[in-house]
């Protein structure tokens, strides 16, 4: 294991890289298999319902209580699902256009993975020349927010490629929400950034590393509640999730789509859903850092400490994603644009101006 | 190895910004306006790849932001909204090619010659570099009436298009 301290910088650090990024890959992809079924027993619980306890493979009756019990739960539903995903037939109708059809579920669900890129997602293993993030880039928040602005597109195009009236509307639909609501978002963290001096992600959590006190969700209530919000709009679920209403769209954008195109629209959503809950996490509530602080760690066992205390953190963040979606009804389409121009954006501006005041009187 | 790859992914960059540029003007098996606008893009994000490689991170990760995932998703909402079928089947006429050639001329020109007047070599040292501090300060200190006065120009535009949006002028 010593051996890769022999390589030089460079080699070390692409394989560091390697490493890194599989790991993040893994780690996020089974995020989102069991955040379906988080989704399904969360709004299972909410309704009175059971939710998914069914599925059950070969080995699970061999194993003494502990199978029934994760029966039960549905912790064996991912796997199903992801099957189901696999072996349906991929059905791609005749009416389409062909090459953007198949385009855009990928450009859907790409974006949402290269955000996870700049996100420190702990502090170190032990070796202080490998931090815990795969992109330590200085204009880190300005990278994800390109990323996400480019995830539009694949819902776009998935509307135009369907060559159908509920997908184009849908498409429409969400092309407009997603830009207003990326105004609102963008604006609300250049508050968040005045504060902090500096866009690089991993000096975000520096800052606010000492305790739960400082972190930016108490400094700035308002840049957290405008960010939430626009995340909701962003990430297109409930109550925003017009681009789908089932109800009026029958699917909105993915009608048309059948088999593992839809599920990477599925894999999309649930992506950026994640990412936005990271990217929450690292801005306002301290990133790994644990609440009573102790800044970067020293050993092996301290990094991995570091890790999951930021993956509970943002598994609390998703847990509030879902409880919000079977919360509150949909929002009619006038209502959402009204609440983003014009309660949100002048919102987000004010925000600006009082902090450049405080910072500016504190200054002095 | 070091000196070696900047120059190469220049070359890739620039290339692929040209061939996409071209694609998005002329692209011989497709006359879609959509097509064309998502070359664009391509185009756009090329460019943008040139910029880091000049070490303008701010830059590269603005031209993404606001071109390729603003301006161009509302270029792609009003192509989608028009339906230009018959943009598809209309001819090239020879007048309009003309006048097309004679204005890339004309602006090719003004560039080469801003180029040679310029005269960059290697001796020369940046105004500013990388670092968004640094940009900000010179954009609020040495050009502070030009950006005051471009922020002015875009209030003009947003009040336009509020006023020519309204349908009856109270």
């Amino acid at each position: 294991m010593d051996a890769i301290y022999y390589l030089d910088p460079t080699t070390q650090f692409v394989l560091f890289s390697i490493v890194k990024i599989v790991v993040a890959f893994v780690i996020t992809l089974t995020f989102v298999a069991y955040a379906v079924l988080a989704e399904r027993k969360i709004s299972a619980w909410i309704q009175d319902r059971v939710g998914p306890n069914r599925a059950t493979p070969f080995f699970a009756q061999y194993l003494p209580v502990i199978g029934p019990a994760l029966v039960r739960l549905g912790i064996f539903q991912p796997m199903a699902d992801g099957l189901k995903f696999l072996l349906k037939e991929d059905f791609t109708p005749a009416y389409v256009r062909k090459v953007y059809f198949w385009l855009a579920p990928a450009l859907t669900a790409i974006p949402a993975f290269m955000t996870i890129a700049v996100i420190p997602f702990g502090s170190t293993l032990g070796n202080p020349n490998n931090p815990m993030v795969i992109a330590d880039l200085n204009v880190g928040i300005l990278y994800s927010f390109g990323i996400v602005s480019l995830g539009v597109y694949g819902i776009v195009l998935a509307g135009y490629a369907s060559n159908s009236k509920y997908p184009f509307l849908g498409g429409i639909r969400s092309s407009a929400q997603m830009i207003s609501y990326e105004i609102a978002m963008g604006m609300s963290v250049v508050a968040v950034f005045m504060v902090i001096g500096d866009l690089n992600l991993s000096k975000v959590v520096e800052y606010q590393g000492a305790n739960i006190l400082h972190w930016m969700a108490w400094k700035q209530p308002l840049a957290f509640f405008i960010f939430l919000v626009s995340a909701f709009a962003e990430t297109n679920r409930l109550p925003f999730d017009l681009p789908e209403s089932e109800s009026e769209l029958v699917g909105g954008y993915h009608t048309e789509y059948s088999s593992m195109k839809f599920a990477l629209f599925f894999l999309g959503e649930y992506a950026n859903m994640i990412a936005a809950s990271a990217m929450m996490v690292t801005l306002f509530f301290g990133g790994w850092a644990y609440p009573w602080g102790g800044g970067a760690a020293q050993g092996f066992l301290g990094g991995v400490g570091h890790i999951v205390c930021f993956l509970v953190k943002m598994l609390v963040l998703m847990g509030v994603f879902i409880w919000v979606r079977w919360m509150f009804p949909r929002f009619r389409y006038d209502q959402l644009m009204d609440l983003g121009w014009r309660r949100f954006i002048p919102l987000a501006l004010v925000n600006i101006l009082v902090t450049a005041l405080v910072l500016a009187a504190l200054n002095d | 190895m070091s000196e070696l790859l900047p120059s190469a992914l220049f070359y890739a960059f620039a290339g692929l910004a040209l061939v996409f540029g071209f694609l998005c003007v002329a692209n011989p098996l497709s006359r879609n306006p959509v097509t064309s606008a998502m070359f664009l893009v391509l185009t756009i994000v090329s460019l943008a790849g040139l910029y880091i490689l000049l070490h303008a991170f701010f830059l590269a990760a603005i031209q993404i932001l606001v071109y390729a995932g603003a301006v161009m998703v509302l270029f792609l909402f009003v192509i989608m909204l028009l339906n230009l079928e018959e943009e598809e089947r209309r001819k090239i006429r020879g007048i309009t090619l003309g006048l097309g050639a004679l204005s890339v001329a004309v602006i090719a020109g003004i560039l080469i010659r801003a180029v040679v007047a310029a005269r960059p070599s290697a001796g020369t040292t940046p105004l500013v570099e990388g670092g968004i501090r640094n940009l900000g300060h010179t954009l609020f200190t040495l050009y502070l009436l030009p950006f005051e006065a471009m922020s002015l120009l875009l209030l003009v535009g947003m009040v336009g298009v509020i006023l020519l949006s309204k349908k009856d002028l109270k």
